[in-house]
């Protein structure tokens, strides 16, 4: 008998007023019986639509099924066919808008809690298995990946399986992209990230980090090293600022520098040899789960009043569902409907306040979403120290400007044919945040798994032509 | 791992190595600069690029010992090794077709000018060295100096070494003279740039200076290098280090790169704890 309760069972958390003084992670994960009761809510129905929802195409009713009957390495062989990250998407996927968006219990009551499922297997894959994959035949081709995001590590995990040597390049010093600079620990955990990389260089992946591909080896190198394709997956890591008078005074952050401080260098931790501003009043300007990671940052590192500063309505804020819950629960107050319009300063060059304008929601723009309109003569100011511009990225031009052949729209994102990632240089494949713009972990994954299959077709068809 | 070949303290408060990064070395050209962590927990610290020698894949840094990341630094010696060297980042410095110019580098920014004055040397450029200390015992690169350059004014604070004054003095000294500059290239502190850069304008003379703001990834993504050249936001580390010096906002670049001074005194003071714990 299926549970039918119509309530997804609730994740443990620590509590707000805890969580926000600390970096440790937030959500603390389902139980055993938790994990078994909820997967028996999975009606397993005719059309599992969840699956459609799914960038990576998870069998969802198949490792529900598993975990209900709990044979949950069972439940893990089916997650990890289909995704290279289990651990990493249960966390951070917006599942409201994917498999659970589409789940049919979700019509009349709350979805299958299948984001929390998915992150109970993984974790409990990782605490009771010591196995170590199986070093896969070497089928004699290399290929390089450019960037150790979730696009790079997906691209490189299925490539090194289907037996290609895999080289992984990273600019930074330590691999992870986006999981490791930007995603903050009480999200998720870097030891999750590292034992997920860990894991694809037990299967061969060989990672070197501390090389910047266009300026240190540029691609066409990599084709003389060897490589018999190359992948792009560098990421969308180009701040952008509003261009407002006092960007550029002492306290102005990107959310990128800002994030990049405190989870890549640890600024946050006593001691780290990497500064950072511990603001008493901070302004968040952006409604991304990018914005809602730095305004619980700047809270944690002990900021007293935190904003969020976003021009449309709490309805519209793109962030996650549940970063939004958590980030109301734990002191932060959203200044929606407020566009900034200039940052102000002391006589020291350091940031004093922030003058927004009031907005109102007009009619739907190109992106389906009501556009904000200025309200004539409102405006307001919040005393502030520091702010933190989190209003999205644009792809780095290093590899584009040092790669004759590869092309990229007016946004600066690399043109690709269809979803498998072929540029317009032959044998040179891209996924990610490099060709959509900013999204998410999970689209990045999706286009990583479909850009391997391209280049081990590419390849089979080279060697055999 | 990045193993230091060579190490030698060029005044009490700067210090030359010689660092084994052969990828780096094969593309590294004059004011490019790399990214260091000097250990596991370490901060990012860009330097400018002062020398490299491709065949040996070798790179050469000089820097002054100024906060807790450069004493960590300072304190590794020949055979230690960095975690992390990363580069050549920024853009090279643009040296061809120039026939005549003034390089002018103070204190510790004699060690970016060197390799500048030395390439626009082998390039057979006519080059015109005005280099500034605060005295005598600060002097680096003398001799490396009088070996690429045509002319070299040597001027000190205290008058200890070359002429007393400032290196605009010396400069405007040259220009007087009747020597017709293509460019004024300076590299040093922020004020001295900024200065000669008034003197420059006043000549209507090219200047290009090299930035050396806050930092922490070197490739774009963190926008905390960002400057005001020409009234539009520049990112030091991709669209420069180099920039036109007739265009740069010296004020605000001076006031963003004081944001972690009380830091970077306090590192300071923790690292030196640390060292004389090690001592005893």
């Amino acid at each position: 008998m299926p549970n039918m309760d119509p309530k997804k069972c609730p994740m443990p958390v620590q509590e707000p007023d805890v969580r926000n003084k600390n970096f440790s992670e937030v959500a603390l994960g389902y139980t055993y019986d938790m994990a078994v009761n909820e997967a028996k809510r999975c009606l397993h129905c005719k059309n599992h639509p969840c699956v459609d929802g799914c960038p990576v195409g998870i069998d969802i009713p198949g490792f529900i099924a598993k975990v209900a009957q709990e044979d949950l390495e069972g439940a893990y062989e089916i997650l990890s066919a289909s995704s290279a990250l289990p651990a990493v998407c249960g966390r951070v996927c917006p599942q409201e808008n994917q498999c659970e968006g589409k789940c049919i219990r979700g019509i009349k009551a709350e979805p299958v809690g299948i984001g929390r499922l998915e992150r109970f297997v993984a974790d409990w894959h990782r605490q009771h298995t010591s196995e170590q994959p199986k070093m896969p035949a070497p089928n004699g081709h290399k290929v390089a990946v450019i960037g150790s995001g979730p696009s790079g590590l997906t691209a490189a995990g299925d490539l090194a399986k289907m037996g290609y040597k895999v080289t992984v390049y990273e600019a930074l010093h330590t691999p992870g992209g986006v999981l490791v600079y930007g995603i903050p620990e009480f999200r998720l955990p870097k030891d999750i990230v590292r034992q997920e990389i860990d894991g694809l260089k037990a299967i061969g992946v060989d990672i070197e980090t501390d090389v910047v591909i266009g300026k240190t080896i540029t691609v066409d190198e990599l084709f003389e090293m060897g490589n018999e394709a190359v992948f792009i997956g560098s990421g969308a890591g180009l701040p952008r600022f509003m261009n407002i008078p006092g960007e550029s005074l002492n306290g102005v952050y990107s959310a990128n520098e800002f994030l990049t401080r405190i989870n890549l260098m640890k600024a946050y931790l006593p001691g780290a040899k990497t500064p950072i501003q511990h603001a008493k009043r901070v302004a968040v300007v952006g409604g991304g789960n990018v914005a809602m990671d730095a305004a619980r940052c700047a809270k944690r590192l002990g900021a007293e009043e935190v904003y969020i500063v976003y021009r449309r309505g709490m309805e519209e804020l793109p962030a996650r569902k549940e970063e939004v819950e958590h980030a109301e629960e734990e002191g932060i107050i959203f200044k929606t409907l407020s566009n900034p319009t200039e940052i102000l300063g002391d006589d020291k060059g350091y940031v004093s306040g922030i003058v927004c304008q009031e907005m109102e929601l007009g009619e739907p723009d190109a992106s389906g979403r009501r556009r904000p309109v200025a309200k004539e003569g409102c405006t307001f100011t919040l005393d502030v120290d520091s702010v933190i511009m989190s209003i999205g990225t644009s792809p780095n031009p290093l590899i584009r400007s040092t790669t004759p052949g590869l092309e990229a729209n007016s946004h600066g994102c690399l043109i690709t044919k269809g979803e498998d990632g072929e540029t317009t240089r032959q044998g040179v494949y891209a996924g990610g945040d490099a060709v959509t713009g900013a999204a998410t972990v999970i689209l990045a994954m999706g286009a990583g798994k479909h850009a391997a299959k391209a280049i081990d077709a590419y390849i089979r068809g080279k060697s055999q032509g | 791992m990045f193993k230091i070949l060579e190490k030698q303290a060029l005044n009490p408060t700067v210090t030359k190595m010689v660092i084994d990064a052969p990828l780096v070395a094969r593309k590294a050209e004059p004011g490019q600069f790399i990214i260091y962590r000097a250990s596991e927990d370490g901060e990012r610290v860009p330097l400018t690029i002062a020398d490299f020698d491709r065949e040996k894949g070798t790179v050469t840094i000089i820097f002054q010992i100024v906060g807790g990341s450069t004493m960590e630094l300072n304190a590794l010696n020949a055979g230690d090794s960095l975690v992390d060297f990363v580069g050549p980042l920024g853009t090279p410095s643009k040296l061809e077709g120039l026939k005549k110019v003034a390089v002018v580098g103070g204190g510790v920014g004699c060690a970016i000018a060197y390799p500048v004055a030395k390439k626009l040397h082998q390039l057979g450029a006519e080059v015109h060295s005005v280099v500034g200390f605060r005295s005598k015992d600060l002097v680096i690169l003398e001799q490396e100096f009088e070996a690429v350059s045509d002319r070299v004014e040597k001027m000190s604070d205290d008058g200890t070494w070359g002429d007393k004054g400032v290196v605009t003095a010396a400069l405007e000294k040259l220009i007087k003279e009747g020597n017709q500059y293509d460019e004024v290239i300076a590299i040093g502190p922020l004020i001295m740039m900024k200065f000669v850069c008034q003197l420059t304008k006043q000549y209507g003379i090219k200047t290009t200076v090299s930035m050396n703001p806050i930092m922490i990834d070197g490739t774009g993504m963190c926008g905390g290098c960002r400057l005001t050249v020409g009234g539009k936001t520049k990112f030091a580390c991709v669209d420069g280090p180099d920039f036109d010096g007739h265009q740069v906002d010296f004020d605000e670049a001076m006031h963003r790169g004081s944001m972690y001074r009380g830091f970077e005194a306090r590192a300071r003071e923790a690292e030196c704890e640390l060292l004389k714990k090690e001592v005893q």
